[in-house]
């Protein structure tokens, strides 16, 4: 009963959050709004039984990421609200709509759409079983390490890649630095 | 489908559903750069809800493809976030309407 009143608490705190920060007009705020919202799934992560999800969820996307957009935020200097950041009514106009429809859309699939599907009566409980056998991340790392060795293994190519990238792309070009050191 | 979801599975199922499309909103109305890219990283955010929720419905799977995502979206954040970088070193903004390198 505490879990459900807690899940439906993260959930509206959610969407609480997601909205603020849509609406924020200074960035730095938005980010905090953002990482209020990563916690609260966070939460209901934990109330689903994905407890090494949810972990990984505060650490990686709570931690990391937002800290990440933080620094560009610091090193760019773009802290202060800016005026002309939400667009005008037309924009507002077909964005509401294309998001209403979109919103339609998705409700339509999740209510009607998995109906006709025939649906695999492993519910929470396997999950739960599997848990205290394995452990919380033994349940995810055994199949990770068996089944999907290989694409753990290009995971960690991209990760390589995009470290790579995010070097060359964000060096100061070398004409450019010595011309301002002259 | 409630029943093998359970009510809160279904919640966390519409909870998906409006964080996606907030997303959406906030990539559609909004111009600086930098929200833009934390409003597709809430996107992601809501996948990965909905993920979680249908593995209770359907084994282990859901979350490890929950875990290659975060992995991904760490890859792209940092990548979109020194394309940034790049970008405000020429045109000393983040706006989007003023990025029309590749407009016609």
């Amino acid at each position: 009963m505490i879990q459900d009143f807690l899940f439906q608490a993260f959930a509206a705190g959610s969407i609480l959050g997601a909205v603020i920060m849509v609406t924020r007009r200074n960035p730095v705020s938005a980010v905090i709004f953002l990482v209020g919202v990563f916690f609260a799934t966070s939460g209901m992560f934990l109330m689903l039984d994905a407890h090494y999800i949810a972990a990984i969820n505060v650490i990686l996307y709570g931690g990391a990421i937002m800290v990440l957009f933080l620094f560009v935020l610091m090193l760019l200097n773009l802290g202060h609200a800016d005026w002309r950041d939400l667009r005008g009514p037309v924009g507002g106009l077909i964005g509401g709509s294309i998001s209403i429809a979109f919103l339609g859309v998705l409700t339509r699939l999740f209510v009607g759409g998995t109906d006709a599907r025939p649906v695999v009566e492993l519910a929470g409980s396997a999950l739960r079983e599997a848990a205290a056998e394995q452990g919380v991340v033994g349940v995810v790392a055994r199949p990770l390490f068996t089944e999907y060795t290989i694409v753990l293994e290009v995971t960690g190519v991209l990760l390589l890649v995009s470290m790579v990238g995010t070097i060359l792309l964000a060096r100061r070009e070398r004409g450019v630095g010595e011309r301002e050191r002259t | 489908m409630a029943g093998a979801l359970g009510l809160n599975g279904l919640i966390a199922l519409f909870v998906s559903a409006i964080l996606f499309t907030i997303g959406v909103i906030g990539v559609l109305l909004r111009r600086n750069a930098i929200i833009v890219f934390m409003c597709i990283e809430l996107m992601l955010n809501a996948a990965n809800l909905s993920l979680v929720a249908f593995s209770r419905m359907h084994g282990i799977e859901g979350q490890i493809f929950v875990f290659f995502v975060m992995a991904v979206a760490a890859a792209e954040a940092a990548v979109g976030l020194a394309i940034i970088i790049a970008i405000f070193r020429h045109y000393e903004v983040v706006d989007l309407d003023r990025f029309r390198l590749l407009k016609w």
